[in-house]
């Protein structure tokens, strides 16, 4: 006896305890490849699945094996022969790959890295691990956009409740007349002739009727129970999809300083820093732009690449960016189809005499217009220390704390580390909640 | 032509699988003899064949975090497209799983069919080694036991302890079968105490709660044991099995870690007779798919259309490249066991001189099937070789042998296939097949149970072939995770 089965429908992901368990061992070692793939990789696109090289270290299954190649003989045979004779000579490859040196009893061990996808939710995980997000914190941002049913049609296939009685209906009296399904009147109408024939006295001609009538009723009736009243072809479901709820749009304006103070280490803090604002965008807007936008003495707009990674030589003055940026949102970003968020990273260095007007123009031009904007000064852990209090700092921080007074969607912050990064957007998030 | 066509489309469905099916049953039974377990097919799709792939192939499976890491890789490459899917997996249980991939077409499930239900099926059933080894009706019921075992001491003792032990067991995997003997059977006494006191924990470990659980869930089946059971003083040594040895005789191990040890050595036993007839096993799927495709062809069963499609999958699969081409590595088992298989029915149906020379047996017999039928029962990849492999197909593969001295800079030829060399090559090939010569032969010969508990390993080297050296100081330290104390691991020669 003999039986198929269709499997294909039982439940995937049999092996995902195993995947979590592996994830969990080579934790390490993914952190470090994860870190070093968000490095280089697009603002935008952080939480998309990624490809993850990691080395087998920690995950290491060893086996003992033999090593033939330290001490030893042995024979093997191999397919393939073209010239060698009995007593021919082969040199032994140097390094020991490739040729006749790769044996297959040699296989199994000494592969040192690999590499694997990682899917959106196991990159964020450790993405927030290093900032050291709070854990409502964590399942908000990883929440996958929210989507409503709408209606989508009417389709053959679906559960009982969602059956369309209009349409599964006409289609049944539809069918019932193409196939002439004989209605109950008629059959009681032949019923009652039937009737009225019988009580009749029989003659010939009423007797052959009346079996005749008899023959046409058990047909109508035989013929009822094949077209049957409702069959399963005529029911129709309403069909629903899910669609995403349209929620407006938002333009993020990443302003940084690119003089040679901003260094590698800096330049990766912002980056990360831009990284968690889109994330907290992209949750709450369908639509984000970004915007770069780099100065030193005077701003640009550039793409991400050129941003994060080109170097310009030149002096501070912090106010052209913001000039920069007001022209740009003027040009393409309207306040009333765009939501916009502003975020500036800085190592506090500015012209002076230029905080004083960068104040001017936040307070009066800027902060109207914007949702929220985050400054970052980005310092090293020795100068954290002397700048230990909130007051004292330099020119653009201590002139940036006035702003913040007045404006509760300013946020300001000091960061060293990665860990000192979500702090900032502590504000933004409990808004959020609201 | 006669008959009628089976199937003419790529497409499948399931009634086209059932006729093909019977159609092929046929075949197998009345043409080529064949004795198998009743078939259960079952269609996957691509994601669950990988998943089945990093289970070991099996339907159930304890959760290991190398599983995970296996179809990580898998997955990876699959994406890539670097690697294809296999076209089935085939479980040696009774009744026989076979796994079809749903991608496939028409021609390619009749032709998995063939080879999976009845080839893999036949050997499955009738080779000695798995007759001997292997249990076919117990083994799922037994996974499924070790599923729920190893989940509920999880759940009991933590994941990180449940890993170390099962890490360590998993190093040992090759030194945990019995090569020679089967496992002493307790003693019966012994047995039913066993049973009284798995019954008097039972009672204990009995709640109410469970009754409540909603059906289909059960709880785990059988609980982990309590500590200390079954430590016994006598040893007999030397011992090969060093799973069985530490499991026996750990001073530290407890009861559900010993447990956990015998569940990884009864899978490494289970695995044991597939590893030492990769060649024979295949070589005997390969040749029944072979002759029944054909056959269905012969009988007008199947298209000229789907003969090519198969035809064309068969020779790709059967491809050996030469030792010198960048694909090669190694020689390739379904070569191989194909040309052997297909070899034996030319000598039986029509040998030349030289085969009548080399196989008075059965050359010239005629009766390639029964001739067959015996290789498949009684050999493995090493016996079969030196017995099967003929003069002819060591041309055909133009196979050589290389004698390779460690401290030396050339390898050295030492046969090819000339009258002088067959034998020669013949039988170094056999031995590259042989189990006890490319696994290391490690044994445990002491153990100072009395004084330090130091345990003393022993591994006699073969043509002093020595271990791989960072390798074996890894084994060795998870030897000492689960002895507890020092291990002392000597080479020493033959």
């Amino acid at each position: 006896m003999t039986y198929f089965i269709d499997r294909r429908l039982n439940p995937k992901g049999k092996s995902l305890a195993n995947r979590q368990r592996f994830l969990r061992r080579a934790r390490q070692q993914i952190r470090d490849a994860v870190q070093k793939s968000l490095k280089d990789s697009a603002v935008a696109d952080i939480g998309k699945e990624r490809k993850i090289k990691v080395s087998t270290q920690g995950t290491k299954e060893p086996r003992f094996r033999l090593d033939p190649k330290t001490a030893g003989e042995r024979d093997f045979v191999l397919p393939g022969n073209k010239e060698f004779l009995p007593g021919d000579e082969i040199k032994k490859p140097q390094g020991g790959a490739g040729g006749s040196g790769k044996q297959a009893s040699d296989s199994g061990e000494g592969d040192d890295d690999f590499e694997f996808v990682m899917n959106e939710e196991e990159v964020l995980d450790i993405f927030f691990e290093d900032l050291e997000l709070p854990n409502l914190v964590r399942t908000t941002l990883k929440e996958t956009q929210s989507k409503q049913w709408k209606r989508a049609g009417i389709t053959t296939s679906g559960s009982p409740s969602q059956i369309n009685l209009v349409r599964t209906m006409r289609n049944a009296q539809g069918r019932r007349l193409a196939l002439r399904r004989p209605s109950l009147r008629e059959v009681e109408m032949m019923e009652t002739e039937l009737a009225d024939l019988e009580r009749e006295p029989g003659t010939e001609e009423a007797r052959a009727k009346i079996s005749a009538l008899k023959e046409k009723i058990a047909y109508a009736i035989a013929r009822r129970k094949w077209v049957g009243f409702i069959d399963p072809v005529d029911v129709r479901f309403n069909s629903y999809t899910e669609q995403p709820v349209p929620t407006s749009q938002a333009v993020m304006f990443c302003l940084m300083d690119v003089s040679g103070s901003m260094g590698e280490r800096e330049k990766d803090l912002a980056k990360r820093f831009y990284m968690l604002l889109h994330l907290f965008l992209r949750r709450r807007y369908e639509k984000v732009d970004i915007v770069f936008i780099r100065h030193t003495h005077d701003a640009q707009e550039v793409d991400e690449q050129e941003f994060f990674y080109s170097r310009q030589s030149g002096g501070t003055i912090v106010s052209t960016a913001l000039d920069k940026m007001l022209e740009i949102q003027r040009e393409r970003y309207t306040t009333s189809d765009w939501n916009i968020y502003a975020a500036q990273a800085s190592d506090g260095y500015t012209q002076s005499g230029d905080a004083r007007r960068c104040v001017e123009m936040l307070n009066e031009d800027v902060m109207p217009l914007c949702q929220y904007y985050a400054y970052i000064e980005i310092l090293d852990e020795r100068e954290m220390e002397v700048f230990a209090s909130e007051d004292s700092g330099a020119e653009l921080w201590r002139a940036y704390r006035t702003v913040a007074a007045e404006w509760a969607n300013f946020a300001t912050k000091r960061i060293s580390k990665p860990a000192d990064i979500f702090p900032v957007f502590r504000e933004l998030f409990k808004k959020a909640e609201a | 032509m006669s008959g009628k066509l089976l199937f003419n489309e790529a497409e499948w469905d399931f009634a086209t699988l059932d006729r093909t099916y019977k159609a092929i049953e046929e075949i197998a039974l009345n043409d080529l003899k064949l004795d198998v377990y009743p078939n259960q097919v079952e269609i996957i799709s691509s994601e669950q064949m990988l998943d089945a792939y990093s289970s070991l192939g099996m339907p159930l499976m304890y959760n290991h975090w190398s599983f995970g890491k296996l179809f990580a890789r898998e997955d990876t490459m699959y994406r890539a497209g670097y690697s294809a899917l296999a076209y089935e997996i085939v479980i040696n249980s009774s009744p026989c799983i076979s796994y079809l991939l749903e991608e496939n077409t028409m021609t390619m499930q009749a032709l998995v069919m063939a080879h999976a239900a009845f080839g893999h099926n036949h050997f499955f059933k009738n080779n000695y080694l798995f007759r001997q080894w292997t249990n076919a009706e117990g083994i799922l019921d037994y996974l499924a036991f070790a599923k729920h075992y190893i989940s509920a001491c999880e759940e009991r003792y933590g994941r990180e302890e449940v890993e170390f032990v099962l890490d360590a067991a998993h190093a040992l995997m090759d030194q945990g079968v019995f090569r020679y003997r089967r496992p002493p059977k307790p003693s019966r006494e012994r047995v039913l105490e066993k049973r009284r006191r798995r019954a008097a924990y039972e009672e204990e470990a009995y709640n109410d709660l469970w009754r409540t659980l909603p059906a289909g869930i059960e709880p785990p089946a059988v609980p982990p044991t309590p500590d200390d059971e079954e430590f016994d003083g006598d040893i007999k040594l030397p011992e090969e099995n060093l799973l069985y040895f530490i499991e026996k005789n750990s001073p530290t191990l407890r009861g559900w870690q010993r447990e956990i040890l015998r569940i990884v050595r009864n899978m490494a036993q289970y695995f044991y007779p597939q590893r030492q007839t990769k060649v024979m096993n295949e070589g005997c799927a390969t040749f029944v798919h072979h002759t029944i495709m054909n056959i269905l062809y012969d009988r007008g069963m199947i298209s000229e259309g789907s003969l090519l499609e198969f035809l064309h999958s068969h020779t790709s699969v059967v491809f050996q490249p030469e030792f010198d081409d960048r694909r090669f590595s190694g020689l390739n088992p379904y070569a191989l066991g194909f040309a052997m298989m297909s070899d034996i029915r030319r000598i039986a149906e029509y040998p030349t001189a030289e085969d009548r020379d080399w196989f008075p047996a059965f050359a010239g017999s005629g009766d390639w099937v029964g001739a067959l039928k015996d290789a498949w029962a009684n050999y493995r990849d090493e016996s079969f070789i030196e017995q099967f492999l003929s003069p002819k197909l060591i041309r055909d593969f133009r196979l050589f042998a290389l004698y390779d001295k460690a401290d030396e800079g050339a390898y050295n030829v030492s046969a090819i296939h000339n009258e002088q060399g067959y034998r020669k090559v013949r039988s170094l090939l056999a031995r590259q097949y042989d189990t006890g010569i490319a696994d290391p032969n490690i044994q445990v010969v002491d153990a100072d149970l009395k004084g330090d508990r130091t345990l003393f390993l022993e591994h006699k080297m073969y043509r002093g072939i020595p271990l791989h050296h960072a390798t074996k100081d890894l084994v060795v330290a998870h030897i000492e995770r689960l002895w507890g104390h020092d291990v002392v691991l000597e080479e020493v020669a033959d």
